[in-house]
């Protein structure tokens, strides 16, 4: 977050540096202001300016029917990450099988799922299911699972190859250690290289969290009371279109913003600790997209 | 299966061809904004410093769809009224540019100092040296997470169908309710996805192990890559 240069590409400027660079300064901060008051005249011409407009926002009724839909972000996420986590690890360990009848259909999930949309597998459960016959019965799904479960199928395959990426972090001679003291594999995974996989993982767990709520905004598609969907509901009702996915936007940005940042502070403090080998530790820092 | 196919094949090819359109306008998009905006982030002057770190928290942490849907529906009431396909791809773009900022950002970081310092020695400025010493240098290790970002505007695209941009899911979609055939067509729409996205991951790590060959033996292993949808 903060905005200090990360790295030194530049000696101490002398004075005409420090000249150059204020001459810069000034320059971007006018744009920036020019930017910002481009903006705001576009609102005030088009009329979205309109006190009435934003008003609405602080009244008690809308809050309690936007924060129902928080609710439900925060709720199919939870339930998400529940199942998704452990089933994460289940499918790496599975990956890293030795037997193949074990590490094919792991790893063919996990691409699988790591490379397909989320949004068609939703559209799959809203169309496909329903025409399944079970016993002369359609099967369907409350809407709540329409959601989490695609959720789920996606989450547990990314977060898959975090765990996978954390087991191979943990340094080699740990697991020759425990070998050499009899442990058996499975052993030696589970009293040895899990717990110190874990610490290696946690702050890509969270970012794991932050890409689920980001999923759960497909309540959208589902009409899942969360709320992104909740915001298109009170649009129907207010047609204030720019004000209403605004406010829905920066409040998914500052919960976000929050768990990235205590992700990263995780982060910093892991590789202050223990440094894993280079290529992997670049591999742990990479943050998944959208 | 195959009157689906046949009778449909333009509409599907047209959708096709409007996921790549999408993908390809996004990345490009993202990756030179992102690498303007990580020069933004490691300049001297301050105010560009915010400017960068501002934006990248902000697209960063947006959700994909709430975005598409902000640009979409929400900008044309301050008087900005793009056409569908571009609403989708401005939209990829921008979230995509942060994340490539990021990339980038971190690719600066892996460039040892020493060569930083003899750049400023033989007496180079900031931006002669991003250019011809620490950009070249960096882009080497940035190969695989660049990867990540394009695959990631490829699934991410499929977000635009529900603006209504008649991409392949969009496309499949529609069909979907037309013939009653969702297996079918989720397969072929997933399978679309799958072989761009795997040949995506292949062709990385192939210019990857040609980047990094001699240069730095610990990278060349692939580095996995995390897409969330």
């Amino acid at each position: 977050m903060s905005a200090h240069a990360t790295r030194v590409l530049f000696d101490e400027p002398g004075p005409r540096g420090r000249r150059a660079i204020r001459l810069w300064s000034v320059v971007v901060s006018l744009l920036a202001a020019g930017l910002i008051a481009l903006a705001l005249w576009q609102f005030y011409n088009n009329d979205q300016l309109d006190p009435v407009k934003w008003q609405m926002f602080g009244q008690a009724t809308t809050l309690k029917f936007l924060g129902s839909g928080l609710k439900g972000t925060f709720l199919t996420t939870l339930v998400a990450a529940v199942v998704a986590f452990p089933l994460a690890l289940l499918l790496a360990l599975g990956r890293l099988s030795h037997a193949r009848v074990v590490a094919r259909p792991a790893t063919a999930w996990i691409e699988f799922f790591r490379s397909v949309p989320m949004l068609l597998v939703v559209y799959f459960f809203l169309l496909a299911l329903p025409r399944v016959q079970i016993g002369g019965q359609s099967l369907n799904l409350p809407v709540f699972w329409m959601l989490v479960v695609p959720m789920i199928l996606v989450s547990s395959a990314s977060n898959a190859e975090v765990f996978r990426a954390g087991i191979l972090a943990v340094d080699k001679g740990q697991s020759e250690a425990a070998a050499s003291l009899g442990m058996t594999r499975g052993l030696s995974m589970r009293l040895v290289v899990l717990p110190q996989a874990f610490r290696l993982v946690l702050p890509n767990l969270l970012t794991g969290l932050v890409s689920l709520l980001k999923d759960s905004t497909l309540g959208y598609v589902v009409s899942y009371p969360e709320l992104m969907q909740q915001g298109r509901v009170l649009t129907a009702f207010t047609h204030y279109l720019i004000q209403t996915y605004l406010v829905v936007a920066v409040v998914f940005v500052v919960i976000n913003l929050v768990l990235t940042q205590l992700a990263h502070r995780l982060q910093a403090r892991i590789t202050r600790r223990a440094t894993p080998s280079p290529d992997v530790a670049q591999e742990l820092e990479t943050e998944s997209f959208a | 299966m195959w009157p689906i196919l046949r009778d449909n094949y333009p509409l599907l090819l047209q959708g096709l061809l409007t996921t790549l359109e999408l993908t390809v306008v996004g990345f490009v998009g993202a990756f030179l904004l992102g690498t303007v905006l990580a020069i933004f982030r490691v300049s001297p002057v301050r105010p560009l410093r915010i400017v960068g770190t501002v934006y990248v928290e902000f697209f960063r942490n947006i959700p994909l769809l709430s975005l598409i849907v902000l640009v979409t529906f929400g900008l044309p009431d301050v008087g900005l009224l793009l056409p569908l396909f571009w609403s989708g791809a401005v939209s990829l773009l921008l979230s995509g540019a942060a994340f490539v900022c990021e990339t980038v950002r971190s690719g600066i970081n892996t460039v040892a100092i020493g060569q930083s310092e003899a750049a400023r020695a033989l007496g180079m400025g900031f931006t002669t040296q991003l250019r011809y010493v620490i950009l070249p240098q960096a882009f080497r290790t940035m190969v695989q997470p660049l990867v990540n970002v394009f695959i990631g505007v490829l699934i991410g695209s499929s977000l635009c169908a529900v603006a209504g941009v008649a991409d392949i899911t969009n496309v499949t979609q529609q069909l979907n309710i037309q013939y009653a055939a969702a297996v079918v067509l989720f397969l072929i729409s997933g399978a679309v996805y799958l072989i761009f996205a795997l040949g995506a991951g292949g062709l990385g790590a192939r210019l990857e192990k040609r980047f990094s060959g001699s240069a730095s033996p610990t990278l060349a292993t692939p580095a996995e890559r995390r897409v969330g949808a």
